[in-house]
């Protein structure tokens, strides 16, 4: 797997259980350098575990591990001093300003742009006497990334960096992230916004159940479905006969439902689509519905579990 | 590293700066213990002694009986008809009754001491209007000094109440709230050193130690005239070492509790005690001998007996050192357990 630049982290077999749960069952996995990593899978796939074992937080019951070459126990602080975190669901002091805080974590690292530069670079520079309880999420996750990044870090965490935000604050967050990795940074993102793993990572591997259950470029994760794009209808009259001729239609290579409708994996929508509407006319039966896109992470996600990525 | 300050005076002043920004805390640590020893101090004020009640039943020469007694400045004495009299003894609003006439009759209850004290003061009164000569001659001197009045002993005792208070909820909650939104783990995840966080509470609450000390000090010299006998230096070297033994319990109590009302049981239970046995309101003497030992053992016990040496008897700090080594050994002790079972995450 690797390509000769050196991995930013290299793991295997990594497991870690909490009682009888099993969190994480055995995942390898390498980050190149300088690439933006996605570990996509929904809520409970042990994407936070695996991300926290990495950041040497919390401490694997069996499994290789490696990180910027260095392994954990070794010394910790110096790797530290390399790593900038995010960590999901941290809530900053309340009653520190944005300049106080940022501060703070500077005075842990013994190189790093100053708090003044970090404030410019995600851009709460006129927040800077504001406490934190005062910033709206966006601006508060802001601040969890320029704390990451008061460090000049070499590898970047982000878990679940955009949960719970607006679309506006969202977008500026992948801006950050985008602006990290083209100088050369490598971020580990955990996700289970499907967009958000496409447009920011190289590469993504989709976990569930604690092991990575597919791995490629976004692209390459679609095209391995064999089809690009979906075809959701709903008919009045509905019934689960229909599942059988609709597969004999023209293109369509998979049926399945889910929510009062019935999607169809095909590769040519322009061939799919008429032979669909002579066949449900010859059958008289009437649709109330038709939308089509294109295959998403997903429909990805959908195709290998059965399962959405979020259940809402 | 050069530009940027250290992590334990950065740690030390975020503490210091979200301490001042909660307005509660504030009003906790500085005004809470300033009301009460205003409350408490003007509850239990020295007032001169309170002029004695005692009824003349009605009958021949009662008025001139009354008015005779009266005359004494610290005897009150009115003419009542025998029901009124009766009634007004058995409920204690006079601790006596006379029957005058050729001999005059005392009627009291001799189990009560209010009424025995009447009894001699009313004789004394009524043999010398009746013409008694005292063949020896006396003086009196009255002893009211500061020192000896109960805000003297009390305002020591809050002093090491508020001491153990500020210090178990002040780091207390502060700790378990940055563990509750999951601040600690982040820090962990930086290169920051983990006694130095800690120790940065240490730090904040001497800081804030000194201006308790000053603001109870000060309002007790100003309002009730509670001197520091002692030197104030030796009140500040045994405020700092109590103020280091409780932050250290207060750290102890927080190194693994989840939530804020988990940490408050814990102290509740640590504090409790001490706020009954160790002498704050009144002195543990009161407590059976059996009590003692147990009494001694109280971290806040040896401090409120260091505090009350040095402001109200003015010993030297030599004459606490035995105190100031227990209090000293709780602050390590638990300090030492507090950073080795500290739950970060």
């Amino acid at each position: 797997m690797s390509n000769g630049k050196g991995a930013a982290v290299r793991c295997s077999g990594l497991k870690k259980s909490y009682g009888s749960v099993v969190a994480v069952d055995g995942l390898d996995l390498e980050v190149r350098t300088g690439e933006c990593f996605g570990l996509l899978g929904p809520n409970g796939a042990g994407k936070t575990t695996t991300v926290e074992i990495l950041e040497g937080l919390l401490e694997p019951d069996a499994g290789d591990l490696e990180v910027l070459g260095m392994r954990w126990g070794e010394d910790d602080r110096a790797l530290r001093q390399r790593l900038g975190v995010q960590l999901q669901e941290t809530e900053l002091a309340e009653k520190l300003s944005v300049e106080e805080t940022l501060e703070l974590f500077r005075s842990f690292y013994q190189q790093g742009p100053t708090p003044e530069e970090v404030m410019r670079i995600v851009g709460l520079e006129e927040k800077r006497r504001a406490w934190v309880s005062k910033l709206s999420g966006g601006q508060q996750q802001r601040l969890a990334i320029a704390c990451a990044l008061v460090c000049k870090p070499e590898l970047l965490f982000l878990d679940e960096p955009t949960t719970g935000l607006d679309p506006q604050s969202r977008r500026q967050l992948w801006d950050l992230v985008h602006d990290f990795k083209t100088k050369g940074g490598t971020v580990v993102l955990t996700t289970h916004y499907m967009e958000e793993a496409h447009r920011l990572c190289d590469r993504v591997a989709v976990v569930d159940h604690g092991r990575i259950i597919a791995l490629g470029s976004p692209s390459e994760l679609i095209a391995a479905l064999g089809a690009e794009h979906v075809v959701e209808i709903s008919v009045e009259k509905d019934d689960h006969a229909i599942d059988t001729w609709l597969r004999e239609v023209t293109g369509v290579q998979d049926v399945r439902r889910e929510r009062d409708g019935i999607f169809l994996t095909v590769s040519e929508v322009h061939r799919t689509i008429p032979a669909l509407m002579s066949t449900l006319k010859d059958r008289n039966v009437e649709l109330s519905n038709l939308t089509t896109h294109h295959a998403t992470l997903e429909d990805v996600f959908v195709s290998l579990t059965g399962r959405h990525l979020r259940d809402d | 590293m050069t530009s940027f300050s250290h992590p334990l005076l950065q740690l030390t002043r975020a503490r210091l700066l979200e301490f001042v920004r909660e307005p509660e805390a504030l009003f906790w640590v500085f005004v809470f213990p300033v009301l009460m020893a205003l409350g408490l101090g003007i509850a239990f004020r020295n007032r001169p002694a309170e002029s004695l009640a005692v009824a003349v039943q009605d009958g021949y020469g009662a008025e001139a009986l009354a008015s005779s007694l009266d005359s004494f400045p610290n005897i009150r004495a009115n003419v009542l008809d025998v029901e009124e009299a009766r009634n007004q003894l058995r409920t204690g609003k006079v601790a006596l009754v006379l029957i005058p006439g050729d001999s005059i009759t005392y009627v009291f209850d001799p189990t009560r001491s209010e009424s025995q004290l009447a009894k001699r003061i009313v004789d004394d009164a009524v043999q010398r209007s009746g013409g008694r000569a005292d063949p020896v001659r006396v003086g009196e001197q009255y002893l009211t000094e500061p020192g000896s009045r109960y805000i003297d002993f009390l305002i020591p005792g809050l002093l090491g109440l508020n001491l153990m208070g500020s210090g178990m909820w002040g780091i207390g909650f502060n700790i378990v709230q940055a563990r509750r939104k999951k601040l600690l783990k982040r820090l962990l995840a930086t290169p920051m050193r983990k006694s130095q966080y800690l120790l940065s509470y240490v730090l904040s609450r001497f800081v804030f130690m000194v201006v308790e000390v000053a603001a109870l000090v000060g309002f007790g010299w100003l309002v009730f005239d509670v001197r520091v006998h002692g030197s104030l230096v030796d009140l500040l070297i045994v405020s700092i070492v109590g103020a280091l033994a409780f932050a250290g319990l207060g750290m102890l109590t927080a190194s693994r509790a989840k939530t804020l009302e988990g940490v408050s049981g814990i102290m509740n239970l640590v504090m409790m005690p001490m706020w009954i046995f160790s002498g704050v309101f009144f002195s543990y003497s009161r407590f059976p001998e059996a009590f003692q030992p147990f009494i001694k053992l109280l971290p806040l016990t040896s401090l409120l007996d260091a505090l009350r040496s040095i402001m109200t008897d003015g010993a030297p700090l030599s004459a606490n050192f035995g105190q100031l080594l227990a209090i000293a050994a709780w602050g390590l002790l638990s300090f030492g357990i507090a950073l080795k079972i500290f739950r970060w995450n």
